[in-house]
């Protein structure tokens, strides 16, 4: 069968594409360069667009509030990669055969199945200065209540560590299943030489493990840099923008009450981007070799 | 096996560990547990504070009822689902026959294409949000189901691509040429020797778009608003805002919101695992 004088099997790839192709394209590629474009005029979303060229980006390195947004969304990257060695200990912990531990490891995994939004609410409420939990046994202990998420200098810790309860828990999975894929002989060749403990982990298992480090890393970075429903949920960026991220400075200018500037929100999102390209051409070129190399 | 498995240890150990396992368990869901039991108590135990001793009165039912009767939590929920499922059937089915073209037919722009899929998957949000806010508008289905729906199916279709591409790569390659040297078809390729064998990865692909749809909040508040079409995520927002002093019912809603995600991880366990770390064993 030939179509135009081209053999089906050079047409069948094309076809199978188009419509994910056009869709994908149409929704995530193009949207990319229009952004770019916006980010060069001043445009409140409904009324004509004027062209200020690097205005917007002009206007941002002079913008406090976005300096507090990027500096937050670097303790998110630094403090969110704990997920990977809190959930390596607890797959580890996980790691037995003993009766119900199925249920186990499904129960602890719970957190990451959850909605962030539900995620937000339940630490807001676990952080709350007068009933909450926390404060219940910081009082017991005898000290003072914190009002974590009132607090300029711990906020953005507190949302961190919401945050990082489901991470651990995905990081965990994750470690689980490498753990399951340790090669046996390995270990007990360790074991003759005496390798124990810290050392077994260090010199025998992680090196094993490295497809499982590698994915947690990955998923881990993405989750920090697109942090935006927690901060949403728990503070709206308060108290005064002070647990703002970059994702929710953004959303801010773009969309609240604070009005519509969508060419301003626009240049924010590009350097989001340009933080996000680097790390994109990272994991694409170790795609690139390890394609390569089949 | 590495811990050194807890039955080769001395006994006293292994009652250390048996116990810990509980506590840690407590631990590690306690923000949960309170919740649950927060949604519990009744008004009057909340109005005097007394969130963490016993509960004058187990309001369980009353509380659950009490937020469908006197909120529009239902619609919330039912909104999830109109956007949920179809975005699950249309991500599958595309990245189904994306993922059957990168991985069988050998052509010059297969592994640009890909790529592409992959890098589009990572990008934040934010760089898309304008944009598909407007063509959401210019589409007439801006604070629509469908609206948000399609947005999800689009780019659900990069990790799906990834995700069933290094699925079908995997497959015996012998079993397409044998068919191709029979005289079958391409498409007939797809439809009868491939897709039944993709099984596995659409269940897996299937309970993890449905997790990840089910709670994205980010584009519900930006594709939609009002009860008519905002999905659980966007709604338990809004009503946490009118109720304030209501921590029971609160928290009763964001219970109700967990349980889709939560059964369907319990569900198909297996299946969901699967998904979520391919590519961590290689």
């Amino acid at each position: 069968m030939r179509l135009f004088g081209l053999s089906q099997r050079t047409l069948a790839p094309w076809l199978f594409l188009a419509p994910g192709v056009f869709v994908f394209l149409i929704y995530v590629i193009l949207p990319i360069f229009q952004s770019i474009n916006i980010s060069f005029y001043e445009w409140d979303g409904l009324g004509e667009r004027t062209y200020i060229g690097l205005q917007n980006y002009v206007e941002l390195a002079d913008d406090e509030a976005f300096y507090t947004s990027l500096k937050n969304n670097v303790i998110w990257l630094i403090l969110y990669l704990l997920a990977i060695p809190a959930g390596l200990f607890i797959a580890l912990f996980l790691n037995q055969n003993v009766w119900g531990i199925r249920l186990y490891k499904s129960l602890f995994f719970f957190p990451f199945v959850i909605s962030q939004v539900v995620v937000g609410l339940v630490f807001s409420w676990f952080y709350d200065p007068t009933n909450g939990l926390m404060n219940i046994l910081l009082n017991v202990l005898g000290f003072d209540s914190i009002p974590v998420l009132a607090d300029e200098r711990y906020v953005t810790y507190g949302i961190i560590v919401a945050g990082l309860w489901p991470q651990t828990a995905y990081c965990m999975i994750l470690y689980l299943t490498g753990l399951n894929a340790v090669n046996p002989e390995q270990i007990e060749a360790g074991r003759l030489d005496n390798a124990k403990g810290w050392k077994m982990l260090w010199y025998v298992v992680l090196p094993q493990l490295k497809p499982a480090t590698f994915i947690s890393i990955v998923v881990t970075v993405i989750g920090a840099l697109r942090s935006f429903d927690l901060v949403s949920i728990m503070t709206k960026g308060g108290p005064w923008g002070s647990s703002r991220v970059l994702g929710y400075y953004m959303y801010e200018k773009a969309f609240s009450e604070y009005g519509f500037r969508m060419g301003y929100g626009a240049a924010i999102a590009v350097v989001l981007f340009l933080i996000m390209i680097v790390y994109i051409s990272y994991f694409l070129y170790k795609m690139y070799r390890d394609e390569k190399g089949y | 096996m590495f811990p050194v498995p807890i039955e080769r240890r001395p006994t006293p150990l292994q009652w250390i560990y048996k116990v810990a396992l509980p506590i840690a368990l407590l631990l590690w869901l306690l923000p949960l547990i309170a919740v649950f039991l927060t949604s519990i108590r009744s008004a009057g135990d909340i109005a005097t504070g007394n969130y963490w001793g016993w509960p004058t009165s187990i309001n369980l039912i009353a509380n659950y009822t009490a937020i469908f009767e006197n909120t529009p939590l239902g619609k919330y929920l039912f909104n999830s689902f109109r956007v949920a499922i179809p975005t699950v059937i249309g991500a599958v089915a595309l990245s189904c026959m994306t993922g059957f073209a990168l991985a069988v037919y050998q052509f010059r722009s297969n592994l640009v294409i890909f790529f592409m899929f992959i890098a589009g998957n990572f990008v934040p949000f934010q760089i898309l949000m304008v944009p598909v806010r407007d063509l959401t508008l210019q589409l007439g289905i801006y604070n629509t189901a469908t609206g948000l729906a399609m947005f999800h199916i689009a780019f659900q279709t990069g990790f799906c691509t990834l995700f069933m591409r290094n699925f079908i790569k995997a497959l015996p390659r012998e079993l397409i040429e044998a068919a191709r040297v029979e005289g079958v078809s391409e498409i007939r390729i797809f439809w009868f020797v491939v897709l039944p064998l993709m099984k596995p990865a659409i269940a897996a692909l299937s309970v993890l778009i449905f997790t990840f749809i089910w709670n994205d909040y980010f584009w519900a508040t930006v594709l939609t608003q009002g009860v008519d079409s905002q999905p659980i995520t966007a709604g338990l927002y809004s009503l946490n805002g009118q109720w304030i002093a209501a921590w029971h019912l609160v928290s009763a809603g964001s219970i109700v919101a967990a349980i889709p995600p939560v059964a369907m991880f319990f569900l198909m366990q297996k299946h969901f695992i699967a998904g979520l770390t391919l590519g961590a064993v290689k």
